[in-house]
Parts: structure tokens; C-alpha cells; sequence
């Protein structure tokens, strides 16, 4: 049969060369998307109903307490685990087929590999399960990049608890991923590590690659992560940026013998806050970057003697507990 | 993609086998089995050629002998792949090392059939050389040759093909050690269940004899081995010795129908499917 010939072939044919150039008109699917997902274990339920995106590119912190749900959250991303309700999508891909995970790198909290194969082994196993063609160079070069360039041909029956984690995230690395999931990637590190875990994470961001961060130290998340989920309870306590998060930002000053006149110019500006000599301010969400150095002029004109001004805001630790105890009151 | 992931998985259970000195430990077993067998033929040759033994009764012996030696060969791989089997998947999951694992683009099945594949090769491999090196021991020491050894290892290496599908079943269920322990307690008492339906037949009690029948139906692991002991056996005997045969344990009478191999073969199918479908549906 001649297809070409055939005028319903002819407008298919233009009909899906059309649908082809609208879909790559479109911006990519995000990284991570899910929306209801629940899950339950026996009587507990452990994830309610959550919902969640990662961008292309971004990097997310997830952050919650323990027996949040935050590991089976992550784990139904991958398919590790299956949900009871919701939906999820990897890559633009439904999360329950493997192919999603073709470009997912993922280092699992409970971090083991088979200690009878070499660490190098261990990278070119998972190549091969990715299906992804990567050369023996850049496998030994992700190997260098977590610090084990040295261990490549030692078993990983002898690595430290802190060995394993940095072989697990070069398995997380190795095959090329848009999408690398991290759950507690610092547990077993030391600060050195941390901070190569850091740098890591911020190298990826500038790849454009996208990453979930599950980790309680809340001061990792805060400088690596461009939004932040707050999981209680199984439920998403919170989310947003981190601008959206903390907004609010503070000047604490310290000002022995303030003179009333300078007091009131400080309730001017926003509420106070005072332990002895101590002023902490709440500066105005629409601060264009005046209120600080207008303040401090002013509170100079009216005979206070500034000994300490600084710029703070309140810390993702703050927020994180303000938005954590809150939900227990209301709980109760 | 799948075949991929199949070979993988089997190259790597195959690797683990060899890396955890499970290789050394069974060809050690083996050359340790092998001598005393050895040994006790050579012993056996001697006492017949002392004119104490007629060649059909010595012919008996061997092919008695060589049964009891091929149990033995069955055990250590029925005991070898049923402790390797359940610790490479249910150790696995609970160590952790197969959330790295599953979470790349492959489907649980094909992990499972990749292990199962490794073991088959590694089981059935052990049974058919070590068989084989028992059969040319027996060559050497007694002059006897099996009438179907070809047969006969193939059916040995079916029987462990058997347990290790159920020790792959068990483990998607139950913890490593657990699923080592039953499996290999099935084995047993399904070829205690066929010696007491051996003596049923004997007694002519259809009762007592069913015990075996069921017994071999629902773990087709002693069908297997009494067919795999018919090949290894004289024939001649039977019509010599057939009384003998009825309720041996290391006799067998009857040869195994195709209906009795189509049956293991769907046994194996069906365990094999409920275990990927236990393990697909798992939370790890």
C-alpha cells in the first residue's frame, strides 16, 4: 500500500507533526510531581495526603521529624515503595514505570552496597542496571568526585559507615541524572564531608540538575535549597521558598541609655523585642534595603549611641519549630 | 532492557557465589565426598574380588552406593542454593542493598528472574560436575557405568532447580534464615514422606503409600530424585532384585512418567510467578 498516496495518511501524518511541535513548544514536565499521595502500614497511617513538586533545576529540601513520612514519601517517588492513593511522576513520566527512573539518581537513607564488589564494581553494576552508557573515565571521575579515587579496586566489605555514603552518592551520580534523590546524605559524614556534600549539591544546581534533599540538618537545607516542604505528621505542614518561609527579616541593635525619643522611632518601625541592652526589630516585609540605614541614622540624630547593629533573620531552625509546635497545638 | 537486566543480575549472584567462598566451601565438600566415596568402591571391589560378593550382588552395591553418594551431592546442593537463595533476595531487602538497587529503571521481576537464573546455573552446575566426577570415580573403582547419567544429572540438577525456586519463594516472604530453614525442611520431610509411601507399597496400605504420592505432588523434589536414582541404577537388577526395590530409599523401581516432568516443570512456573508477584508487590 502506498501511504503516501493516501490523503487520511497525508493528515495524520500533518496532524502529529503539529501535536510534535506544540508538545516541544512546551517547558519540560518538572522533575518530581505527585499530588495526593497516601500511604498506611498496618493501623498507622503514615503518609495522609501529600503533594509536591521539584522543578527542573531546583534543588527541594524536604524537612520534618522523625516518623514524618518524609523516606516513604521519597521511597513512592521511586517506586519502593506503593502508594495506597495520589499520583506521581518522575521526568514527566508516571513514577510506577521504571522507565521514569532512567535518569533518577538516588542515595537511599539505609545506604548499603554488595561488600564483595569493588567500589569501582559496584558503579559499573549500576551503570549497567541504568542502561545508560557511561565510559570507564567518568565512572573513576565520580568516584573522585565523592573522595574515593584511591579505594576504586578495594572491596566495600571494608569501607567505613562514612566510605559507604560517599560510594552511595557516586552511585546517585554515575549514570548521568536529572533528578538525584538525597535522604540524609550527611548522616555518616564528617564536617569535611558535609561540606563536600554541599558543594556537590550546589555543582548539580548549576548543571540543572534537579535535587530532593531529605536531611535534618536544617542548616544544609538552608543553603543549598531554593524551596522547602515541611512535612508533619504525614501531612505538608508547610511550603514555599525560602523568602516565603522567612520573610520576615529582623535587626537586633544594641543600645544602652536609649533616650525615649530613639525608643519610640524604634516602635516606629516595626515590633520590639528587648533583653537589657538588646532591641530585636522586625523589620517591614516591603523593605527595599532603606529601613536599616534610615534606622540607624535616625536613632544616632536622637542621641542613642548604636555600640552593635545586625542584620538577622529568622532562622529555618525557628520557623521550622514555630511551624512544627504549632501543628501540635492544634492537634491538641 | 529486561534481558539485560536478567543476565546482569544472574552474572552478579554468580559472582557473589564465587566471592563468598560458597564456590570453595561446595568444591571443597565435594573432593572431601568424592575420596571417601572413592575410598569406600575401591573397598567394595576388593570384597567382591575376594570371591564374597557375586558381580550381581556387587553390581547392586555400587548402584546402591552410587545413589546414597549422589543423595549426598543432592543434599549439599539442596542445603548450598536454599542458603544461598534466601539470603541473596530477603537479605538483600532487609540490609538495604536493594533500595539502590530496585530504584534504578528495572522491574522487580526481572531482578527476580536474574537470580533465579545465577542459582539455577550455580545448582544445577555443582550437581552435574560433581555428579559426573562420582560417576568416573565409580568408573574407575567398579567398572560400573550408569545407564542413563545424562539423564539422570539433568533430573538432579531439576531437583535442585525445585528448591531453589521454593527457598526464592520463601524469601519474598519470610527472613533469610526462615526461608534457608523451611525450604530445606521440606526437602527432608518430603523424602521421609516418600520413604513411608515406599513402605506403604510394600505393606500394599494405598494409605500409607499416598503419603508419598501427595508428598511428591505438592514438592516434586523426591519425584525427581527417585527418577534421577533410576538412571543411575543396573537395570539388569530390577529382574534380579526386584523385591528389593519396593521401599528403598536408595533404590528406585520406575522410571518418572512426562507427566510426572510436565508437572515439575508447571510447579516450577507457578512457584517461580508467585514469588515475582510476592516480591513486585513488596515495600521495601
Amino acid at each position: 500500500m502506498n501511504v503516501a498516496a493516501d490523503p487520511t495518511a497525508i493528515k495524520h501524518d500533518a496532524a502529529l507533526r503539529a501535536a510534535t511541535e506544540l508538545v516541544a513548544g512546551l517547558p519540560p514536565a518538572p522533575a518530581v510531581w505527585c499530588t495526593g499521595l497516601r500511604k498506611r502500614y498496618g493501623r498507622r497511617q503514615a503518609v495522609y495526603d501529600v503533594s509536591l513538586q521539584v522543578g527542573r533545576g531546583e534543588v527541594v529540601g524536604l524537612l520534618g521529624p522523625n516518623g514524618a513520612g518524609k523516606t516513604t514519601v521519597i521511597k513512592m517517588l521511586l517506586g519502593l515503595v506503593h502508594p495506597d492513593g495520589g499520583e506521581a511522576m518522575l521526568l514527566g513520566r508516571p513514577a510506577a514505570d521504571p522507565a521514569a527512573r532512567t535518569q533518577v539518581g538516588y542515595l537511599p537513607e539505609l545506604f548499603r552496597y554488595q561488600p564483595w564488589l569493588s567500589a569501582a564494581e559496584v558503579l559499573a553494576l549500576h551503570v549497567r542496571l541504568s542502561g545508560v552508557s557511561v565510559p570507564a573515565r567518568e565512572q573513576h571521575d565520580c568516584l573522585s568526585l565523592v573522595g574515593l579515587a584511591e579505594r576504586a579496586g578495594d572491596r566495600v566489605g571494608g569501607f567505613s559507615k562514612g566510605m559507604q555514603q560517599r560510594l552511595g552518592l557516586a552511585v546517585a551520580l554515575v549514570a548521568r541524572p536529572e533528578l538525584v534523590v538525597l535522604d540524609e546524605p550527611t548522616s555518616a559524614l564528617d564536617p569535611l564531608g558535609r561540606v563536600d556534600v554541599r558543594d556537590i549539591v550546589l555543582a548539580l544546581k548549576a548543571r540543572g540538575v534537579a535535587v530532593l534533599l531529605n536531611s535534618h540538618l536544617i542548616g544544609e537545607v538552608e543553603r543549598v535549597c531554593d524551596r522547602v516542604v515541611i512535612l508533619d505528621g504525614g501531612r505538608v505542614a508547610a511550603s514555599g521558598t525560602l523568602a516565603e518561609l522567612l520573610g520576615q527579616r529582623e535587626i537586633r541593635l544594641h543600645l544602652p541609655d536609649l533616650p525615649p525619643a530613639a525608643e519610640a522611632r524604634l516602635a516606629a518601625t516595626g515590633v520590639v523585642e528587648r533583653v537589657g541592652d538588646w532591641f530585636t526589630v522586625a523589620l517591614p516585609a516591603d523593605d527595599d534595603g532603606a529601613a536599616v540605614p534610615d534606622l540607624v541614622r535616625d536613632l544616632v540624630t536622637l542621641g542613642a549611641r548604636v555600640h552593635a547593629a545586625e542584620p538577622a533573620r529568622i532562622s529555618l531552625e525557628e520557623r521550622l519549630l514555630g511551624i512544627l509546635r504549632a501543628g501540635d497545638g492544634g492537634d491538641q | 532492557m529486561t534481558t539485560r537486566t536478567v543476565l546482569t543480575i544472574a552474572a552478579l549472584t554468580l559472582r557473589e557465589a564465587s566471592r563468598r567462598r560458597v564456590l570453595a566451601a561446595l568444591v571443597a565438600l565435594t573432593v572431601v565426598l568424592l575420596t571417601l566415596s572413592g575410598w569406600g568402591f575401591s573397598r567394595v571391589a576388593a570384597e567382591s574380588g575376594l570371591g564374597t560378593l557375586t558381580s550381581g550382588e556387587a553390581r547392586l552395591v555400587a548402584s546402591q552406593m552410587l545413589n546414597l553418594v549422589m543423595f549426598g551431592f543432592s543434599l549439599i546442593a539442596a542445603l548450598g542454593t536454599a542458603f544461598l537463595a534466601g539470603p541473596t533476595l530477603s537479605g538483600e531487602t532487609e540490609s538495604g542493598i536493594a533500595l539502590a538497587v530496585l530504584a534504578r529503571p528495572i522491574r522487580r521481576s526481572a531482578v527476580l528472574l536474574g537470580k533465579w537464573l545465577g542459582l539455577v546455573v550455580f545448582g544445577s552446575g555443582f550437581v552435574v560436575v560433581a555428579g559426573l566426577a562420582q560417576c568416573l570415580v565409580v568408573l574407575v573403582t567398579v567398572d560400573y557405568w550408569p545407564p542413563q547419567p545424562v539423564a539422570a544429572l539433568a533430573l538432579l540438577a531439576a531437583q535442585t532447580v525445585v528448591l531453589l525456586t521454593l527457598s526464592l519463594l520463601l524469601s519474598t516472604i519470610i527472613s533469610p534464615m526462615a526461608s534457608g530453614v523451611v525450604a530445606v525442611g521440606l526437602f527432608g520431610a518430603t523424602w521421609v514422606a516418600g520413604v513411608v509411601g515406599g513402605i506403604g507399597e510394600v505393606f500394599d496400605n494405598d494409605g500409607v503409600a499416598s503419603v508419598g504420592t501427595v508428598s511428591r505432588m505438592l514438592l516434586p523434589t523426591d519425584g525427581l530424585w527417585r527418577g534421577a536414582m533410576h538412571g543411575f541404577q543396573d537395570p539388569t537388577l530390577l529382574a534380579q532384585f526386584g523385591e528389593a526395590f519396593e521401599g528403598h530409599p536408595f533404590l528406585s523401581a520406575a522410571p518418572l512418567t512426562v507427566g510426572y516432568l510436565a508437572w515439575s516443570a508447571v510447579w516450577v512456573a507457578m512457584v517461580g510467578g508467585l514469588a515475582a508477584a510476592s516480591f513486585t508487590r513488596k515495600n521495601l
